[in-house]
This record gives C-alpha cells, sequence and structure tokens, in this order.
C-alpha cells in the first residue's frame, strides 16, 4: 500500500498536501482500491466553501458511492477537470494525476489535525 | 465463513473475498470493468459454487414439481434446462431456479440465499415417494461465459459441445468422473455451466485457466452483467413480497397450467397489474442505487431495485418498480440521487442488445 511520508491524511481516507497556504487534496491508494473503479467524480463549484468535515462531493465507483469531506476548512480555488475524461487516474495515481481539488486554507491551524503517514499507515493496518 | 472448492484458487490470485450469504467469495480479482468486459468480448470464468443443487427423484417427481414450480415441467425432455420459479400461495416469490431433467430425475439449482428455505418448502410438500437429496455441499459450479467459451471449453472436455443448444446440457465423463456440461449462464453472452464434484471442479478450473485467452471474474461483474441483461437477481428486483407478473417473469409463469401453488394469486396479478419492473438508464451523468426514489412529474412513483454504472454502456442504468401507467418505454422519470433530481428514461430491455447467449 502506497502512503507516502511528505503527504497529511484523514481518517476518511484523504490526502492532503498544504503548500503556501493552499491545500492540494485526494483520496488515498487505500480508498481507491476500496472503492473500486471510479467512474467520475462529482466536483464543488469553484469558489464555494467548505467546514472542515463538510461533504464537498462524490465519487461514485462501479459498485458503491462514496462522500468526499472536506480535510480542511477553505475555498475551493481549481478542481481537477481532467477526471471528467478519464475518472481512472483515481485508480491508477490517486497521489499524482488523481488528485481531486485545491482549496485556499481559511484556518490555518487544522493541518494541525491532520494524521501524518506513521498513523494513517496504522490506521489502515 | 464457508468455503467453495475454489477458494484457495481465489486466494492465490489475489481475488478480494466478500461475504456472501455464508461464503467467502471474489467480488474481483483486478477490476469488475475489466473483468465485465472480457465476458462481453471474449471469455471469463466465475466460481459460482454457492449455489445450491437438490437432486429429485421418485416416480411422482415429475408431478410434484410441476405443482411446485410456475413453469411448465411438462415440456421438457431429458437434456433440457428450464428458468422457473416457486411461490408461495399469494403469488410472492420464493425463489427463482433453474431445472434439469435428467432421464430418471431433476436437478433443481437455488440461490444460496434460498438454499434452506427451498428445501424445507419442497420436504414440507412432498409426496411420500419423492426423494430429495441437498446435494449443494457435495457439488461445484463453474460458469464459463463469453463469445469465446464455447472454443475454449471444447479444448477440456471430452464431448462435442459445438450442437449444445441454449438451455440443454449433456453429461461428460472426464477421468472417470461424471461433469454436467450446461449451455446456461447470467451473463447475456455465449455461455456453460459445469457442475461437478470437488475435486473434478478443481481440476476442471486449472485445466480451463491453462488454455489461456480467458481471465476469473468474480461477483462483481456477474452483478454488472445480469443488470445490463435485466436479469432479476433474488433478494434486489424480486422476493416474497414481489410475484412473477409484475417483475416481468409472466415469460415464465404458465396459468395454462391446471394447478400450481400460487396460480390463483398470479391470475389476479394478471388481472390487476399495480406496478412493474422497468429498466431505465440515466440520461444525466448519476449513478442510481437500490432504495433511491423514482419520480414522475414530482410524484414518488417507485424505488430502485438495482443500480449500477453499466460498463458496456458507459451510463447509469438501473431496475425498480413503478406504479403501473408510468411503465412504458420511453418515459422519462427522476431519480432522487441523495437528494439531487437527476433525468432518466424507461427502456425496453436489455440494456446491452449485442449478447451473444444464441450464437
Amino acid at each position: 500500500m502506497n502512503v507516502p511520508s511528505d503527504l497529511k491524511y484523514t481518517r476518511d481516507h484523504e490526502w492532503v498536501a498544504i503548500k503556501d497556504g493552499i491545500a492540494a487534496i485526494g483520496i488515498t491508494d487505500f480508498a481507491q482500491g476500496e472503492l473500486g473503479d471510479i467512474v467520475f467524480v462529482e466536483f464543488p463549484e469553484v469558489g464555494d466553501s467548505f467546514e472542515a468535515g463538510e461533504p464537498f462531493g462524490t465519487i461514485e465507483a462501479v459498485k458503491t458511492v462514496a462522500d468526499l469531506n472536506a480535510p480542511v476548512s477553505g475555498k475551493i480555488l481549481e478542481i481537477n477537470e481532467d477526471l471528467d475524461n478519464d475518472p481512472s487516474k483515481v485508480n491508477s495515481d490517486p497521489y499524482g494525476d488523481g488528485w481531486i481539488v485545491k482549496v485556499k486554507l481559511s484556518k490555518s491551524h487544522e493541518q494541525d489535525e491532520l494524521m501524518d503517514a506513521t498513523s494513517y499507515e496504522e490506521l489502515i493496518g | 465463513m464457508k468455503r467453495t472448492p475454489l477458494y484457495n484458487k481465489h486466494v492465490d490470485l489475489n481475488a478480494r473475498m466478500v461475504e456472501f450469504f455464508g461464503y467467502n467469495m471474489p467480488i474481483q480479482y483486478t477490476s469488475i470493468v475489466e473483468e465485465h468486459n472480457a465476458v462481453r468480448n471474449s471469455c471469463g470464468i466465475f466460481d459460482v459454487s454457492h449455489m445450491g443443487e437438490f437432486i429429485l427423484s421418485g416416480e411422482d417427481a415429475e408431478s410434484f414439481l410441476n405443482k411446485m414450480t410456475i413453469n411448465d415441467i411438462y415440456t421438457m425432455n431429458p437434456g433440457d434446462a428450464q428458468y422457473s420459479a416457486m411461490c408461495y400461495k399469494n403469488g410472492g416469490i420464493i425463489d427463482d431456479i433453474l431445472v434439469y431433467k435428467f432421464d430418471n430425475q431433476y436437478m433443481l439449482v437455488v440461490n444460496a440465499s434460498n438454499l434452506e428455505k427451498d428445501f424445507n418448502w419442497l420436504n414440507q410438500h412432498k409426496p411420500d415417494d419423492v426423494i430429495i437429496n441437498d446435494v449443494s455441499q457435495e457439488t461445484g459450479l463453474i460458469a464459463l461465459q463469453g463469445p469465446d467459451s464455447r472454443n475454449i471449453l471444447q479444448k477440456v472436455v471430452n464431448v462435442d459441445i459445438s450442437k449444445l443448444k441454449f438451455y440443454t446440457f449433456v453429461e461428460d465423463n472426464i477421468d472417470g468422473r461424471n461433469v454436467i456440461i450446461a449451455r446456461t449462464g447470467y451473463t447475456g453472452e455465449l455461455g456453460y455451466e459445469i457442475y461437478a464434484d470437488h475435486d473434478s471442479i478443481q481440476k476442471f478450473w486449472d485445466a480451463i485457466m491453462e488454455t489461456g485467452g480467458l481471465i476469473p471474474c468474480g461477483l462483481g461483474c456477474r452483478d454488472t452483467l445480469r443488470m445490463e441483461m435485466k436479469f432479476c437477481l433474488y433478494g434486489n428486483d424480486i422476493d416474497e413480497t414481489t410475484n412473477p407478473i409484475e417483475a416481468g417473469l409472466g415469460w415464465i409463469t404458465k396459468t395454462g397450467k391446471p394447478d400450481f401453488i400460487g396460480r390463483e394469486a398470479v391470475l389476479t396479478a394478471k388481472e390487476h397489474k399495480t406496478r412493474r419492473l422497468i429498466a431505465f438508464e440515466m440520461t444525466e451523468r448519476a449513478v442510481p442505487r437500490q432504495g433511491y426514489k423514482l419520480i414522475f412529474q414530482e410524484n414518488e412513483i417507485g424505488f430502485v431495485t438495482s443500480g449500477t454504472q453499466s460498463p458496456s454502456l458507459q451510463k447509469g442504468i438501473g431496475l425498480g418498480y413503478v406504479q403501473e401507467g408510468n411503465h412504458k418505454p420511453g418515459t422519462e422519470i427522476g431519480v432522487d440521487i441523495r437528494g439531487k433530481m437527476k433525468k432518466a428514461i424507461i427502456i425496453k430491455p436489455p440494456f446491452y442488445k449485442q449478447g451473444t447467449a444464441h450464437l
């Protein structure tokens, strides 16, 4: 199971990469494996704001559907429109081309509550 | 949890295993979409050994089965298979089943989820001379499905299967063991189901895998394949609260037979239809799932019983019950997808029309 050490994680199996107050967000390798073939991602609108823990989108797989919950509070800056053409990128490259949204953080302290790679690896056992 | 005789093969193949009515079964090996496409385009092999098998014998077995099932047993010749169902007196479906007619006995293939219920029901009604033998624990079952299945299967069996017709079967002797080869399936493609004892089924699996040109397929794609054909799944689309008429199983319901359990209720259901199982496809990007509400002009008209993203059509498809009158193909309906209304249209099944089952 691929769990990059330079990312932060949530209990909902999302990853977060924070740089200069902007968070890139996606789902983990574990999550994509559990969901199976991903059919599409339902994105929020650019400009929408979410509180940490709030659902901001959904991810539909052949077999099931999952909510995407905001790992941190903030405003949507960008959505990965490439996934509309090829949602399987979430399966094949969950930490790279399969990223889902970029968010401008509104509460900088929240990132301290995210898990590091070691804790996340323990969670997924 | 119970294991099929092929459990170790699945583990060796790194299958994702899930519990399915008490059995530890493979849901997928690599990807549902990949396995689905293999069956549509070439060939896939499934372990469906969890299914139950009963052998019925005795002089009155034929008349007994004709009373217990809704299809017409008397139209069967030895070597025929028949899709049928058993109903309660009120018309509710106990199970949908396959009946295989041999020279001196019948084999019933039942859903794993209903095995005990079916066995008890049959025993409660049987005359003394009918013997019902549950051979589920000794019997393995492989489904080989897809346009290439005939060529692949011919490489590992002794009998000539080139003339085997849809819904018929032959018996073969392989290494001294009796094997049943039936041209049946649950995918809409040319395909075969092979029944054999545990030892033989393991050898059969290996022999088929060694031919190449196919991949192992799990229950995940079995579900997407059957949905594209509008084949009912017991527990989703049919159950004790649905009758065969509203489920679209009128074609196997022979009300012309003088008597079978549920006949009166089925006749009434035919005259007073209240709802129908319909097939619909999404016209917006969305995936319907079991339990979602179906809407027509802002009124709730029914609910989804099965839904998925169709790998062949690459759109959301579903089955569901709607009120009589709102059931016609071409009707534009809405699906309440977690609070958002998404557009769909009722279609004339099947969704996937290029199936090779009758090749």
